[in-house]
């Protein structure tokens, strides 16, 4: 509850939220109950590796991957941009905020720096957004692409602010309430903090208002047009959004991996988002961070294990791009969807009704 | 352009719907040639033709989905006949698609919380609605009229074609209508859910008037007190309901294969 409070959109409704949020935590499955403790008791029994690099990582990268999932789920809008809104707020810390490339970085202390990295990058998925919007399928996919591409390739050749090809390091976060947020435990609660907001949030959002129009456009916008709302608008405002939560696990990311170049938001970056939304499953906002803890895994350890049965260790993308594939042809919906398919099919071997599965679709 | 003034005058005596010399091309198609029309406040009518004979072509001129070629269209005495859909809608024109025009992906109560939501304010409201909420409260007394309460929490790409159907008319319901366009509201439909809509219809308040297009005889005749019939985008015959059913013209014309 808490952690609900927190969410802009409860700040009014806190009040009669009371009472609706304890119906709501009523209803979350136990398995779900189960994986909150293990997040939250994580520090307990893992090392620094397991905490940062692993779930660390998978969180920022499923952050990110939200906000497309956002878009692509509840919008039927497939947006690139969302990896380069990302690098876009990193950059911007680094260039408000201190970096080793003194002399670009402005040193603004962190209350400055972070509200105005954010707002930059928001601008920018807003702006991105408003020249994607007007088009439908493919070409929303090329036109976010190509902005993506242009900003991979605008920070690589600018050296005046972006510092071009070497980018910015020693990235830190700063130290805030006497507490060293790069220590590690610190730093993975601040992670968890706001990969679960992100999380509450875009759930929450997904039955207001704003979010079930912005399903009822991706299922007709003509009708939704007939209906007296305003479509285009409506787009942009979900892109500013989802830019809100890309940039804010940017800047997560920057402190993360300690620096920001061009490579972050490189073309394969990019695509890798998308193949985590898509892995995960686009239908629900658990499914990014699923593809993306999936994704770490496979970044992170095929090297040994195809090394391990004596294949050659540099095959490890092969191995990305096969499971890729695998899943997208065996489950349109990704990883979410092949549980699905394996809860009814159980529900139905042991014919039994399931209330929450709602059988096959 | 009309003044706010003249609007507000035109609106007290004005007709509900007066159409003026419509004709709407597709290239060099006719669907709609010279259509007038005039509808009273409150007045209920069937439109009545046979395949293409540009039945669908008026109300998508009415509600604005396209603008006619030419002539002109009066709602409630004010020109709207350059107005964009919504903006009939706001002044309460509803209508419902021949094809459902539904999101699927959304549940049953949703659709009509947005249909309801559409015509009001805080569209881009980030608050869920409550339960109790005056729009939620009206979204399901409209899932109520249409006998779809039970399933209201199912997606609506799992109904079945005719509970579309009367999802289709909830939304029509939405807001505050004054005139509705019903496109072959019954087509489709079982004779259960055929009486269910026939009830709905002759209970809407007296001021709620509609245009109903429908080739089931025994539906229209029951709901409406007067019939225009159309044919290759004109209209050839308006009366009371009984003297169209005994016109030897119509009999020929439309009623003379199928229901000899
Ligand atoms: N969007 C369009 N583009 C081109 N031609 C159209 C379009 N809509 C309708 N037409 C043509 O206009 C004519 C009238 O069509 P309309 O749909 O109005 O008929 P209808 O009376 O509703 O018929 P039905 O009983 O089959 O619904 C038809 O010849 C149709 O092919
Ligand atoms: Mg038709």
């Amino acid at each position: 509850m808490a952690l609900l409070d927190q969410t802009p959109a409860n700040a009014g409704a806190a009040q009669e939220g009371t009472s609706r949020v304890g119906q709501w935590l009523a209803r979350v499955h136990p398995a779900a109950w189960l994986v909150v403790v293990l997040l939250i008791t994580l520090p307990l029994f893992a090392n620094s590796f397991i905490l940062i690099d692993i779930f660390g990582w998978a969180m920022i990268l499923g952050m990110i991957a939200l906000s497309l999932m956002f878009l692509a789920g509840y919008g039927g809008m497939v947006s690139l941009v969302q990896m380069s809104v990302a690098a876009l707020a990193g950059y911007m810390v680094a260039i408000f905020g201190n970096s080793a490339a003194s002399e670009i970085s402005l040193g603004w202390p962190w209350w400055a720096t972070l509200p105005v990295a954010i707002i930059i990058a928001v601008l920018f998925g807003t702006i991105s957004g408003a020249l994607a919007v007007r088009t439908e399928g493919i070409y929303t996919i090329m036109i976010t692409l190509a902005i993506a591409a242009a900003f991979f390739y605008f920070t690589r050749q600018n050296y005046t602010i972006f510092n071009g090809f070497s980018g910015f390091n020693s990235l830190k976060p700063p130290e805030i309430f006497g507490i060293n947020w790069r220590d590690h435990v610190p730093f993975y609660y601040l992670i968890l903090f706001w990969a679960a907001v992100s999380y509450l949030v875009v759930i929450y959002v997904s039955r207001s208002p704003f979010g079930l129009a912005l399903q009822g456009i991706r299922d007709n916008p003509r009708r939704m047009e007939a209906l007296g709302f305003h479509v285009t608008a409506h787009r942009v405002a979900a892109y500013t959004f989802a830019a809100l939560i890309a940039a804010i696990a940017g800047i997560l990311l920057s402190w993360f991996s300690n620096q920001i170049s061009p490579g972050t938001a490189g073309i394969g970056p990019v695509i890798d988002i998308l193949v985590i939304a898509v892995v995960g499953g686009l239908s629900r906002p658990i499914g990014p961070f699923i593809g993306a803890l999936v994704y770490v895994l496979l970044r992170t350890f095929s090297l040994d294990v195809l090394e391990a049965v004596g294949l050659d260790g540099s095959r490890f993308k092969l191995m990305i791009g096969l499971g890729f594939l695998l899943i997208v042809f065996f489950s349109p919906d990704g990883l979410l969807g092949l549980w699905e398919r394996w809860k009814g099919y159980m529900a139905r071997s042991r014919n039994e009704f399931d209330p929450l599965g709602g059988g096959e679709r | 352009m009309q003044t706010a003034a003249e609007r507000l005058q035109a609106t007290g005596t004005a007709n509900a719907l007066e159409i003026r010399g419509v004709s709407r091309y597709f290239g060099a198609l006719a669907a709609l040639s010279d259509v007038s029309l005039s509808i009273k406040p409150g007045e209920r009518r069937a439109v009545l033709g046979s395949n293409g004979a540009g039945k669908t072509t008026l109300f998508n001129c009415i509600s604005g989905d396209f603008p006619p070629t030419s002539g002109s269209i009066r709602f409630f005495g004010e020109d709207i006949t350059d107005f964009p859909p919504h903006e009939r809608i706001r002044r309460g024109l509803r209508r419902t698609y021949q094809i459902s025009l539904l999101f699927g992906g959304l549940s049953v109560i949703d659709n009509v919380y947005l249909a309801c939501r559409g015509v009001s304010r805080g569209r881009f409201s980030l608050i869920r609605p409550r339960r109790n909420e005056a729009l939620m409260q009206s979204a399901s007394d409209l899932v109520n009229a249409v006998h779809l309460t039970e399933i209201q929490d199912q997606p609506v790409s799992e109904l079945s074609y005719g509970q579309q159907r009367q999802l289709e008319v909830a939304l029509a319901l939405s807001g505050a209508p004054r005139f509705i366009l019903f496109d072959e509201p019954a087509a489709g439909l079982s004779p259960a859910e055929r009486s269910e809509l026939i009830e709905i219809l002759t209970s809407l308040p007296e001021h709620i008037g509609y245009i109903i297009i429908e080739h089931d005889m025994d539906v229209a005749l029951r709901v409406v007190e007067s019939v225009t019939m159309m044919h290759n985008g004109r209209i050839f015959k308006e009366g009371k309901p009984e003297e169209i059913e005994s016109d030897r013209e119509v009999q020929e014309l439309y009623l003379g294969g199928g229901h000899g």
